[in-house]
């Protein structure tokens, strides 16, 4: 039994040790290489004594990112990715929750780390693969590891303002990994063009199956996605055949009309998630590609990934939403109402997940794991953990899952998570605000963000770019007189809804 | 031509409090605009103008500045 994640690697390397495993535009790495630099990495951090403790790894997105996780696992240790283009304030707050020993660099990022005011050691990627391979020691540290020991942290957005970190291991992602190469056939043919950052477990979805099957991941330049053209004329170049994105990466190809000037060519698997993807712009991809196979994917990344699927066979009208399709194998979903018990066939109720796909919860943060990772309240007699994902479901008719909304302020915007609260009080935090209350515009894809107080407008602005990531900053900002309260004293989103409807 | 660049900066302008339109012309360049903002440009200039830009001309020179896009759009125009 398969026990740990590198033993995908170990398994491909002497079929195909020649063929390029990761790739980008500046840099190829073949099976062959990334198995000798992982292992000399992890070489590299036993040497000075690491084990079972997160290692960040803090470098451009690139083929040796990636090599640089899979070396932090073999020294036994967990990878955090942090990215370049992330707000210094973030990373400062991230590496304040982790106190990590090591930070993986490239020369690049190297000169960025002190402003951070880390201290520990740096490691330079390109030197660290010139460490000599110490088989013995990554034989003793495989000894010592078992599946329920993790590999990755990844962090995600957090109501209270301060990000969480989901700590996952290996049996959750082979788990993961074994189920979805199943339902979207993965092959040694697969050519994956990769749209999601690294510190997503979204990118889960080409790592470890690349791995697994000797296939290849392309890592596509974040400019394209804003250049639908060149786009497809990059994946027609590189024979992309396997795309796993999310809505909006598709929809503005389609929405712009690309497909009038340059076709997919090689395309013949596309799977979306992280948003519901318009029937009329799904129906624009279905025409230009017959062929292919199209799958919703649902999930949360504390359920490792993607939970549910749903292959899209069928015809729908345009005020139809695709739905969210069933669970993995081994995956169990239970729709639980407000009293905790098991909805009604066709009611609406919490989605909670069970299975070897749970995480194991915030890096530091029982009360909040605790929260949410609960007893399974079906279930009396003997312990077991469910995740309460905080979005509501209900099944259709064909017996298939379809996401109702969000239980509270969550929202998903761009395909990422976001707590409208982390923006509201990073907004706060601001001098010259005095109450901040935000919503999102749905149609739109909109947050729109208004406040009270004496601040600029572009002032805040400018703020919140230097704390929140890209994706979390405001879409529209209004600065109010007064903030509408509901009558018991609580933010009226409401109100402010109407206010930008009026606007 | 005024008018369209001055609607132009005023959409780029709600996008980006914080940024200079009137001067910029690196706005590809320099990572100001990601994929959402060009999504958004091109979805405003369609409602507000009636202008469809064609994919082919989404490309990053038209991108670059308030001026680069007001231009575009006046060329769609006469179409």
């Amino acid at each position: 039994m398969q026990t740990n994640i590198l033993e995908y690697l170990e398994q491909t390397v002497p079929r195909v040790p020649d063929k390029v495993a990761f790739a980008d535009d500046n840099s190829q790495l073949t099976f062959a290489a990334v198995s000798r630099n992982a292992r000399a990495i992890g070489t590299a951090l036993r040497q000075d004594g690491l084990y079972g403790e997160p290692v960040v790894v803090f470098m451009e997105k690139s083929p040796e990112a990636i090599n640089a996780f899979f070396g932090v696992v073999y020294a036994g240790c967990y990878y955090v990715p942090l990215d370049v283009e992330m707000p210094a304030f973030r990373i400062e707050m991230i590496l304040e929750q982790l106190k990590p020993r090591a930070v993986i660099c490239d020369g690049k990022t190297e000169a960025a780390l002190p402003q951070f005011g880390y201290t520990g050691r740096a490691y330079r990627f390109d030197r660290m693969i010139q460490t000599e391979i110490d088989d013995a020691a990554l034989a003793a540290v495989r000894a010592k590891q078992l599946d329920i020991d993790p590999i990755y942290i990844v962090f995600t957005s957090g109501s209270t303002g301060v990000p969480k970190g989901i700590l996952a291991c290996h049996r959750s992602v082979i788990d993961y990994i074994e189920n979805l190469s199943e339902v979207l056939g993965f092959s040694e043919e697969t050519v994956f063009g990769n749209q999601t950052p690294l510190y997503f477990d979204a990118c889960l979805k080409e790592l470890y199956p690349t791995l697994k099957f000797g296939a290849t991941t392309w890592l596509i330049p974040k400019a394209c996605f804003s250049f639908p053209t060149k786009l497809v004329e990059y994946l027609n170049a590189r024979r992309i055949n396997t795309i796993c994105w999310v809505v909006s990466a598709l929809t503005m190809i389609s929405a712009t009309g690309t497909f009038k000037t340059v076709r997919p060519e090689t395309l013949h698997t596309v799977a979306f998630g992280s948003e519901v993807f318009p029937v009329k712009q799904f129906r624009l991809w279905k025409e230009v590609l017959p062929h292919a196979s199209f799958t919703n994917l649902y999930g949360p990344t504390e359920a490792t990934g993607m939970s549910c699927y749903y292959h899209v066979t069928r015809e729908f009208s345009d005020t139809d939403a695709i739905p969210i399709g069933r669970p993995f194998r081994n995956t169990g979903i239970l729709l639980l109402d407000e009293q905790n018990r098991e909805a009604a066939y066709g009611e609406p109720g919490e989605i909670c997940i069970r299975g070897t796909c749970l995480t194991m919860g915030y890096f530091g943060q029982p009360d909040k794991t605790a929260e949410v990772f609960t007893q399974n309240p079906l279930q009396t007699r003997f312990p077991e953990l469910i995740y309460r994902t905080g979005d509501i479901a209900h099944y259709n008719e064909d017996g298939d899952l379809v996401f109702v909304s969000r239980k509270d302020y969550q929202i998903k915007h761009m395909g990422h998570r976001i707590e409208l609260g982390e923006i509201e009080i990073n907004c706060g935090l601001f001098e010259g605000v005095e109450a901040v209350g935000c919503i999102y515009d749905k149609t739109k894809g909109k947050i729109v963000l208004f406040y009270t107080g004496g601040a600029e407008k572009s002032e805040l602005a400018a703020y919140l770019k230097q704390r929140l990531p890209r994706y979390m900053q405001p879409n529209k900002i209004f600065r109010l007189e007064q903030m509408p309260h509901t009558p018991n004293g609580k933010l009226d989103r409401k109100a402010l809804t109407a206010l930008y409807e009026a606007d | 031509m005024n008018e369209i660049l001055d609607k132009i900066i005023e959409i780029l302008s709600d996008l980006h409090e914080d940024v200079d339109f009137t001067t910029c012309d690196t706005l590809i360049d320099d990572k100001i605009l990601d994929s959402f903002d060009i999504i958004t440009v091109i979805t405003e200039i369609n409602s507000e103008f009636d202008v469809a830009i064609p994919a082919d001309r989404i490309v990053p020179e038209n991108f670059n500045s308030a001026q680069a896009l007001a231009a575009l759009v006046e060329e769609l125009e006469e179409i």
